[in-house]
């Protein structure tokens, strides 16, 4: 739409530069931006009502299902809330394996933001390279919990899995390449100079506007807001934990970048002390179902910053009212003042700088008692299945190694009717010629 | 004595008749139900006296004749401030807060949305978080609320 030498452009709230749906109409005068309106809502489903009709037990799963990443933070937010109105004391060693999780939740979203920041600016090498370390930490989870998100570790009154000698010393083996891996990370972040040049200055948001519109986690400590829920307001086991809250004085994407991979470093800190501290004895206490009359409100540092979640409760089992605010509520204002007077190009990377919420799924293919495809050789059996007996529950199950997936997936296309080795040989002819 | 008692303290000091009325529902937690005749003197207060500089979000609730709206204010101390105030819900008129914070804004177009309160100087702007066809007066967090 034209007006006078403006233009309005529409944005979402389906767009290939965005990875969630949210609309912008984004008012131009050549590549500048010089104001806009976002339109959000679009996710809207209706939870907290769905909330209302559901049993707290059942509200524990839905609530989980918030958000694809923060699903422990969700989940814990609420849980703590319901255990505070119920009055109930919560085994100390399952507030550690909330801690625990909680980190190593931090560490698989931090990461994963690091891969979309290096996607958003053409960098895509480091994209490949985070989202491979990544797959450290989602193992971590999956062996702790049995999956790789929405983890159902908690329970009101406690966790629902107990941590085992040798699962930690798995931990521990991850998150010493993990540390590695990301001392690496920091030295990129903080001596690439594509990453320097391409995010300085970019998305600028001062101290005093992060304030005045409320930014929280990562978005505001990058703007030298010294502000973090696990220190300020301590939750699970915090309280006990020595850690430093990261801040950065940037003010931009850059700084943005900074903070979150040195708070990687903190994550691995805390997780050690988790593991190091983790007290003995029981990991939930009964909880009854019903739920006495009160409120209370809940904080919790996420990944992307402060969740906040408020409980009522009626004396039945079902709650009178729950109410989440996620921190890309929070942030999102602040990305209206950040693109002002900028330029239209630095839009996705803006946008993903203050690391708003999409839905990660599942990736790993999980066989149980699968036969291979008919037609792959029995010798070949032995070697497509590389058995990884993870937990107790899952001795049975089946999880393919990298190389035999990809045996078992040239080996499905052949069948089928697809077959590439006489094109692969041909190729392969020809390079051996140069 | 604590530092949620002397924020109360203050609070009693400045506004005599929130004697009784403000109390500790945890540490770290304060829970104040007033009139809303006087919210607006007392929410002042709090952001520019007590250093309540940060606004978490605001809560409606559904409560029989009234709509109540709890508004969560954060110290740096890490003190939360759920400061509590009650419309009718025949005519659930609200002053905005967005000259005390202006990211309070997308909180209010929320409760006008699921409740249906009327936010007085919320500025003209995209609505939040239901559709532009959503039918009118049907305010999805009220209690007769139900889906059809």
């Amino acid at each position: 739409m034209h007006n006078s030498d403006k233009f309005n452009i529409p944005l979402g709230p389906q767009h290939p530069a965005l990875k969630e749906p949210e609309g912008f109409s984004v008012a131009l005068k050549g590549e500048k931006i010089m104001g806009m309106d976002i339109r959000l809502g679009y996710n809207h489903r209706g939870i907290e009502k769905a909330c209302e009709e559901r049993t707290y037990i059942q509200d524990l799963y839905l609530i989980e299902r918030v958000c694809g990443i923060c699903s422990h933070s969700h989940s814990t937010c609420f849980v703590q809330a319901v255990e505070e109105i119920a009055g109930v004391q919560v085994p100390k060693r399952a507030l550690y394996i909330r801690t625990l999780i909680a980190e190593l939740e931090r560490v698989h979203s931090h990461l994963l933001w690091l891969g979309v920041a290096g996607h958003e600016i053409g960098f895509d090498t480091l994209l490949m390279y985070t989202w491979r370390d990544r797959e450290i930490v989602m193992d971590i989870l999956a062996l702790l919990t049995g999956n790789r998100v929405n983890y159902g570790i908690n329970t009101i009154g406690g966790v629902r899995r107990d941590i085992s000698p040798k699962q930690i010393e798995e931990v521990y083996k991850g998150i010493k390449t993990l540390e590695e891996r990301t001392r690496y990370y920091i030295e990129v972040a903080t001596q690439e100079t594509t990453i320097i040049k391409r995010l300085s200055g970019v998305g600028v948001l001062s101290r005093e506007d992060a304030l005045r519109l409320d930014a929280v986690g990562p978005t505001a400590r990058a703007s030298g807001v010294n502000r973090d829920v696990r220190r300020d307001d301590p939750y699970a086991a915090y309280a006990e934990i020595k850690f430093n809250v990261i801040t950065d004085d940037h003010n931009d994407v850059y700084g943005r970048t900074v903070v979150r991979v040195k708070e990687l470093m903190e994550s691995y800190a805390i997780v050690k002390q988790c593991l190091k501290d983790l007290p003995e004895g029981p990991i939930t206490v009964k909880v009854p179902r019903k739920i006495p009359a009160g409120e209370a409100t809940s904080r919790y540092e996420a990944p992307r910053g402060e969740d906040l979640h408020y409980v009522k409760s009626n004396g039945t089992e079902k709650p009178e009212r729950v109410k989440v605010r996620a921190p890309t509520l929070a942030n999102i204002q602040a990305v209206k003042h950040m693109l002002k007077d900028r330029y239209l190009a630095d839009m996705p990377i803006v946008i993903a700088a203050i690391d708003p919420c999409f839905s990660c799924t599942d990736r790993l293919v999980y066989l149980s008692h699968c036969e291979p495809p008919k037609g792959v050789k029995q010798s070949q059996k032995r070697d497509c299945f590389a058995s990884l007996a993870m937990t107790s529950r899952f001795k049975n199950a089946k999880v393919m190694s990298w190389e035999a997936l990809r045996t078992y997936s040239i080996e499905w296309h052949r069948v089928h009717g697809i077959d590439f080795s006489e094109l692969n040989n041909t190729f392969r002819k020809r390079l051996e010629k140069r | 004595m604590s530092k949620e008692e002397d924020i109360i303290q203050e609070l009693i000091n400045k506004f005599g008749y929130l004697e009784g009325a403000v109390k500790v529902q945890r540490p770290r937690r304060i829970l104040l139900e007033i009139d809303y005749k006087n919210f607006r003197e007392v929410f002042a207060f709090a952001v520019k006296e007590l250093k309540f500089g940060h606004f978490c979000t605001i809560t409606g609730l559904d409560e029989q004749d009234n709509l109540s709206f709890i508004y969560h204010l954060a110290q740096d101390s890490g003190i939360l401030f759920n400061l509590k105030t009650s419309v009718s819900k025949a005519n659930p008129v609200l002053e905005t807060v967005i000259p005390f914070f202006p990211g309070a804004e997308i909180y209010e177009r929320e409760v006008v949305d699921l409740f249906g309160a009327k936010v007085v100087g919320l500025p003209a702007g995209n609505r939040y978080p239901l559709t532009d066809d959503w039918p009118a007066g049907q305010y999805p967090l009220r209690k007769d609320w139900k889906q059809h």
